[in-house]
C-alpha cells in the first residue's frame, strides 16, 4: 500500500500537475483562438532552457528566475503569434494549425540549434525525500512541484473570475464574433491568453525538468497527454483541464502498478498509450469532456 | 439631424448582393421598425449599419459622421449597440458578467448604469449571480439588451428580439423596447411580429427583396391595405 503511494499515486500527482499546467494553456488556446496548438509543447520546450541558461548565469534556483524566464518565453510566444498565427485569423482554422505544426519543429530546431541536444539537468545533486511516519517518502521538490502548481491555479481561477480581461477571455471563448460586437478589445484577449498560456507551459516545462532532466524532445513528448487532459476535461475548461491532466497523470503512473500478480499491469514503456487511449475513448464516447466542454 | 441614416446602401456577402440600395433614418427618440417578407434583406440592412458587410456604394451615417464600411468594435465604440437575433449573450457567464462585458469599452465606472438597468430590468437583478445560459429565452433576451444598454449608445439595434418567444414574452420584450426608448435611445429593430411592432413603432420601413417599398409612421403603415395585405396576415383594421 505504501508503496503504491510512494512509487505511483504521488508521482502521478506530480506528473499530473505537470500535465495540467499545459493543459490549460491548450485548452484555452482551442477555445479562444480556436485552433489546436501544436507549438505549445514546443513553448514549454523553449521555456525550460531559456530557465536553464539564466539558471547557469545567475546560479539562482530554477523557481526563483522562473518568472524572468517565463516573461521572455511569453515575449516570444507574442512575436510568434504577431508574425505566424495573426495573418490567418481570419482564415480557415486548418491553416493555424498547420502553422502551428510548423512552428512546432522551427522552436525545437532553433532550440537544438542553440542549446545542442545532450542532456541537461535543471537541478544538481540527489534529493533526500522527507519520510513521514517511517514509510511514506515525498521528496521536497515533489511538495514544491504541487504546491507551487497550486499556487498558479488560484493565481488563474482569480484571473478569469474576478478580471475584466479575465471575464473577456471567457467571454469570447463562448463566442468570439459576439466579444467583437460587443466591443471587447479581442487583439488583448488574444494577447492575454498567450501570456497565461506562455506562463503556464514555462512553468510546467521546469518542473517537469527539476523531477526529471532536460533534452529537446520533452515538449513533443508532453504534447501529446496535454491535449488529451485538455480533450477530457473539456475544451475551453480551464479546470476541466486541471482535471483531465491530474486523472491522465495517475492513470499513466498507476497502470504500470502491479494490480494483479507481482508484474506490473503494463509495462512502464507503454505509459504515453494510456494518454492516448483515454484521449480516444473521450472523443468517441463523450467529445464534449467531463465539464461540458465545445464540440467543433 | 438624424441619429442614423442608410443613404441608397448598396451591398451583401461576397459576391451576393442583397441590398439593391436602402435608404433609411432614425430620428432621436424614434422607434423605427423594418419588417418585409423572408429575404428581403431586413437584417442584412441592419448589419450593414454594423459594419458586418461590404457596402459597394452607399453611405451610413452616425450623427452626421460618416461610419460606411467602418470595422463593429469602432463602430460600438462610436455609440451604436447591436443585438443580433441568436448567440447574443454569454452563457458560460453570469448575468452581471455579461452586462459588465458590455461596458468593455468604457474607462469609467459602470456601476450607477448597472443599478440603472437592474431597474429596468428588475427579473436580471433577482438573477446577476446565475449563469446567463440557464435562464429562459425572454430572459436571456433581456440580458442581451441590457448588455447593450450598458455603453448608454446613440442608438440600439434589435435584430427580431422577440423571435422564437411565447406569446407572454413577446409582449415584455415590446414593452421593455418601449421602456428602454423613453430613457431616450432611439431604436432600429427588425421584426417578424410586424403588426405588434408596428403599433409600438414611430415610423416604419417594408423592405423588398433589398429594395425600400414602402414608409411611414407606424400607424399608416398598419392602416395601408396593401402592407396589410403583403404582411400583416390581411385585413387593415387590426
Amino acid at each position: 500500500m505504501i508503496e503504491f503511494l510512494n512509487f505511483y499515486l504521488i508521482p502521478g500527482l506530480v506528473l499530473g500537475s505537470i500535465y495540467a499546467l499545459g493543459a490549460i494553456g491548450i485548452t484555452l488556446t482551442f477555445s479562444i483562438l480556436r485552433f489546436a496548438n501544436f507549438a505549445h509543447g514546443e513553448t514549454m520546450l523553449l521555456g525550460v532552457y531559456i530557465t536553464w541558461s539564466l539558471v547557469q548565469f545567475s546560479g539562482l534556483h530554477p523557481l526563483i528566475v522562473l518568472p524572468v524566464a517565463a516573461m521572455l518565453t511569453v515575449l516570444a510566444v507574442l512575436f510568434i503569434d504577431r508574425a505566424f498565427y495573426k495573418p490567418f485569423r481570419t482564415s480557415p482554422t486548418i491553416m493555424v494549425v498547420i502553422a502551428s505544426f510548423g512552428m512546432m519543429l522551427m522552436i525545437r530546431s532553433v532550440v537544438q540549434f542553440i542549446w545542442g541536444v545532450q542532456l541537461k539537468g535543471m537541478t544538481q545533486g540527489i534529493q533526500r525525500p522527507m519520510v513521514f511516519f517511517d514509510s511514506l517518502r515525498i521528496s521536497p521538490k515533489h511538495v514544491m512541484i504541487i504546491s507551487a502548481t497550486i499556487v498558479l491555479m488560484l493565481a488563474v481561477h482569480y484571473l478569469l473570475s474576478r478580471t475584466k480581461i479575465g471575464k473577456a477571455m471567457r467571454a469570447m471563448s463562448d463566442s468570439p464574433e459576439l466579444a467583437k460586437l460587443t466591443g471587447i478589445d479581442t487583439e488583448k484577449v488574444v494577447r492575454m491568453t498567450w501570456i497565461v498560456g506562455g506562463t503556464l507551459a514555462t512553468a510546467a516545462g521546469v518542473f517537469l525538468a527539476i523531477d526529471t532532466h532536460i533534452d529537446t524532445n520533452m515538449g513533443f513528448k508532453m504534447l501529446l497527454p496535454m491535449f488529451a487532459a485538455a480533450i477530457l476535461g473539456g475544451i475551453g475548461r480551464p479546470f476541466g483541464a486541471v482535471a483531465g491532466g491530474l486523472i491522465i497523470g495517475v492513470v499513466e503512473e498507476i497502470s504500470s502498478y502491479p494490480w494483479i500478480g507481482t508484474e506490473p499491469l503494463l509495462n512502464p514503456g507503454y505509459k504515453a498509450g494510456v494518454a492516448f487511449a483515454i484521449m480516444i475513448a473521450m472523443l468517441l464516447w463523450r467529445p464534449s469532456g467531463l465539464f461540458k466542454g465545445k464540440v467543433f | 439631424m438624424s441619429v442614423l441614416e442608410l443613404d441608397a446602401v448598396v451591398g451583401g456577402y461576397g459576391d451576393t448582393q442583397i441590398l439593391h440600395g436602402v435608404s433609411m433614418k432614425v430620428d432621436p427618440g424614434e422607434i423605427v421598425v423594418i419588417i418585409g417578407p423572408n429575404g428581403a434583406g431586413k437584417s442584412t440592412a441592419m448589419k450593414a449599419v454594423f459594419g458586418l458587410l461590404n457596402l459597394s456604394s452607399g453611405k451610413v451615417s452616425l450623427d452626421g459622421e460618416d461610419i460606411t464600411n467602418m470595422p463593429p468594435e469602432q463602430v460600438v465604440r462610436h455609440g451604436v449597440c447591436y443585438v443580433p437575433q441568436t448567440s447574443n449573450i454569454f452563457p458560460s457567464l453570469t448575468v452581471e458578467e455579461n452586462l459588465e462585458m458590455g461596458a468593455f469599452v468604457r474607462e469609467d465606472d459602470f456601476q450607477p448604469r448597472l443599478r440603472e438597468l437592474y431597474e429596468v430590468f428588475p427579473p436580471l437583478a433577482e438573477k446577476r449571480r446565475q449563469t446567463a445560459g440557464t435562464l429562459s429565452g425572454g430572459q436571456r433576451q433581456m440580458v442581451a439588451m441590457a448588455k447593450a444598454m450598458m455603453l448608454e449608445p446613440k442608438i440600439l439595434l434589435l435584430d427580431e428580439p422577440t423571435a422564437g418567444l411565447s406569446p407572454k414574452y413577446r409582449g415584455e420584450i415590446f414593452s421593455i423596447v418601449k421602456t428602454v426608448n423613453a430613457t431616450g435611445t432611439p431604436i432600429l429593430m427588425v421584426e417578424q411580429n410586424a403588426k405588434q411592432a408596428l403599433k409600438i413603432a414611430n415610423r416604419g420601413y417594408v423592405l423588398v427583396d433589398g429594395k425600400n417599398k414602402f414608409e411611414g409612421s407606424g400607424q399608416s403603415l398598419l392602416d395601408d391595405p396593401e402592407v396589410a395585405e403583403m404582411f400583416l396576415g390581411g385585413g387593415a383594421a387590426a
